[in-house]
């Protein structure tokens, strides 16, 4: 028997490549079936399109890829295949890899996680699936929990919104009690504003130089709307000021802030400022209480949080290394009873099917 | 034998610190089981430890200033068991370690376990009046423990440079949240402590009552000012170690003002 995975990903094919199959209508039981394979799974991403499957006899990557292509309905001839083919022990390493996270751009991002998780539903629904794929997915899953919990691989944000949503939890904790205030309503903006949503705030006003735009941006969020020339006294109230507006000059400084804060000595305030040029006043971050952080100063917490990530992939390919073992050593031993098994098939079940049951 | 159930004890709290510092070296910081285990253990060692000496003496083993620590480094790990875990302060059992390792430490090494004939006679006022202080002292080392964990949270979101342990320290709000409470029960312990001073028929040493009134006075003033907002969370921090830091110095000379009045 045969266990093996071929694929492309974002470390073998270009963007262009990536969608030609990614959108295709290949799914895991057409691959199964026109390919021969015992067992086979289709998982595709945004980043990779990958088959895993097990086979009684060795089959080609092109056999495979011509399964792929055939669903694509475009000529094969036009692209460069940058298909790679890990076999055995390698295929589980990749996939325990793919499902914690270490093989995508982002290292450490959990949507991947779930991506496989839907893949091998769909597998599992349509009977592509057998005991051999089952254990590898329900054990990768595992690693991938594992890989989690005992690191620090999934730790800190990457992006504008969840740098901002992971700094106010770091700052007030639960955000539901937080007041929140969007100046200027830019895309940026409504991203994060969703991203502060998305964890539970519910206090969100709108002010805009325009009081439509605002009205509209508040509608879409579900918040209120705040007349610009009030935003300002809103400071004396909000816990959490996101602003992008297209102001030449700062629209907030130290001065003006000054007065405020007496009024909120025990309650921190976080200003998020995405505007280019800034709309605080990088003084204001002097201020006891009040933490600013300008574009740049977000960026540089998402490149220090990727640096975070990457030191932790050596500890998690130790967990790795750990389960290939010990996985690839249990399903050898499946996969030769099922070979015996199978040769003389009068002996009764599959053994391996047996010791899942 | 009694120093054995201590010096085990104190290995317990070098574990969580050894066991600390190579996480937070190798950026796997996981603080939570290991350490709540070993400050666990170590605790059941100090009491093991108090409870012989106690039954030796025929009295609550605080009878000079070896036994003082000792009894000192057991209030604080007793209310990191309570406080901890219960507010989800995981990451404060990484910070009392070091602190109880220190007194500990310091009560093995130093020449202190003298054995002076107690010149006063066992009175369960005076017991009373000196283990709630040192409960209340241990409640303020938490204080101050919590303190410097602001402190240092509030450091890294100021300079936007965020260590891995920024991850594991307790939100901002939260952490001032236990700050006061554990000023609260401080101040209450040491009020009760001080009143019950009055009831020992023993007369104590003037500069010693002024001081403890002006300890008491810091915290009462700490936590006004708190009340009414006069201070800002950060300061309240920093006063927190201030506060503990004069505890430890009152302690201190009480105890080495006490321990010359019996030198002969």
């Amino acid at each position: 028997m045969n266990l093996f995975c071929i694929g492309l990903s974002h470390h073998t094919a270009n963007v262009a490549t990536r969608e030609q199959f990614a959108g295709g209508n290949a799914t895991a039981e057409s691959i199964a079936r026109q390919a021969g394979c015992a067992e086979a799974l289709l998982l595709t991403t945004c980043n990779r399109v990958e088959v895993y499957a097990v086979s009684d006899k060795r089959i080609s990557t092109d056999e495979i890829t011509r399964c792929l292509i055939a669903q694509t309905n475009r000529n094969p001839d036009n692209y460069a295949l940058p298909f790679y083919r890990y076999e055995d022990n390698k295929c589980v390493q990749h996939l325990f890899r793919v499902a914690s996270g270490l093989d995508s751009m982002v290292v450490g991002e959990s949507e991947i996680f779930g991506q496989a998780k839907k893949a091998y539903e769909s597998a599992r629904t349509s009977g592509a699936v057998g005991p051999y794929l089952h254990r590898l997915f329900q054990r990768a899953f595992r690693v991938a929990k594992q890989v989690r919990t005992h690191t620090d691989i999934a730790r800190g944000a990457v992006s504008v919104g969840s740098v901002a949503v992971e700094l106010a939890q770091r700052i007030f904790g639960k955000l539901s009690e937080c007041k929140v205030l969007v100046l200027g309503a830019g895309e940026t903006s409504e991203r994060t504003t969703r991203a502060l949503l998305s964890r539970g705030v519910t206090d969100l006003r709108v002010s805009n130089r325009s009081l439509d735009r605002a009205r509209e941006l508040a509608q879409t969020v579900g918040g209120r709307a705040v007349a610009f020339d009030d935003w300002v006294a809103q400071c004396r109230e909000i816990d959490i000021l996101l602003t992008s507006t297209a102001s030449e000059m700062p629209l907030l400084t130290a001065e003006i802030l000054a007065p405020m804060l007496w009024e909120r000595v025990d309650r921190p305030l976080f200003i998020i400022d995405i505007a280019v040029p800034r709309d605080v006043d990088p003084s204001v971050n002097e201020m006891e209480g009040v933490y600013l952080y300008d574009i740049d100063s977000i960026r540089s917490v998402a490149e220090q949080s990727l640096a975070l990530r990457r030191q932790q992939v050596a500890a998690a390919e130790a967990i790795i290394a750990d389960h290939v073992t010990d996985f690839f050593d249990s399903i050898s031993q499946g996969l030769n009873r099922f070979s015996h098994a199978a040769e003389h098939s009068s002996l009764g079940e599959n053994p391996l099917r047996a010791s899942e049951l | 034998m009694d120093r054995y159930f201590l010096i085990a004890s104190t290995f317990c709290f070098l574990a969580a610190v050894v066991h600390t510092v190579m996480e937070v070296r190798a950026k796997v910081f996981r603080p939570m089981r290991f350490n709540f285990l070993a400050i666990g253990l170590g605790f059941i060692f100090q009491t093991a430890f108090l409870w012989i000496r106690g039954q030796k003496l025929g009295r609550c083993p605080i009878t000079n200033l070896f036994e003082v620590f000792v009894f000192l480094a057991w209030s604080v790990a007793l209310v990191y068991m309570l406080v901890g875990p219960a507010y989800r302060l995981s990451l404060m059992g990484a910070f009392t370690a070091p602190l109880v390792l220190l007194l500990q430490g310091f009560a093995l090494i130093a020449p202190i376990d003298t054995r002076n004939a107690v010149t006063v006679p066992a009175n369960s006022w005076l017991e009373f009046h000196a283990s709630i202080s040192l409960v209340a002292y241990g409640v303020f080392a938490l204080a101050c423990i919590a303190g410097v964990m602001y402190l240092l949270q509030e450091r890294q979101l100021k300079t936007h440079h965020l260590h891995s342990i920024f991850y594991h320290l307790p939100p901002l709000t939260n952490l001032f949240a236990v700050i006061t409470r554990l000023l609260w029960w401080g101040f209450a312990l040491y009020t009760v402590g001080i009143v019950s001073g009055f009831f020992t028929g023993h007369p104590l040493p003037r500069i010693q009552v002024v001081a403890a009134i002006a300890l008491w006075l810091l915290y009462a003033a700490i936590l006004q000012a708190r009340h009414l907002k006069w201070l800002a969370p950060k300061r309240v921090a920093a006063l927190c170690i201030i506060g503990f830091s004069a505890a430890l110095a009152l302690l201190w000379g009480i105890t080495f003002t006490a321990e010359l009045h019996r030198v002969p």
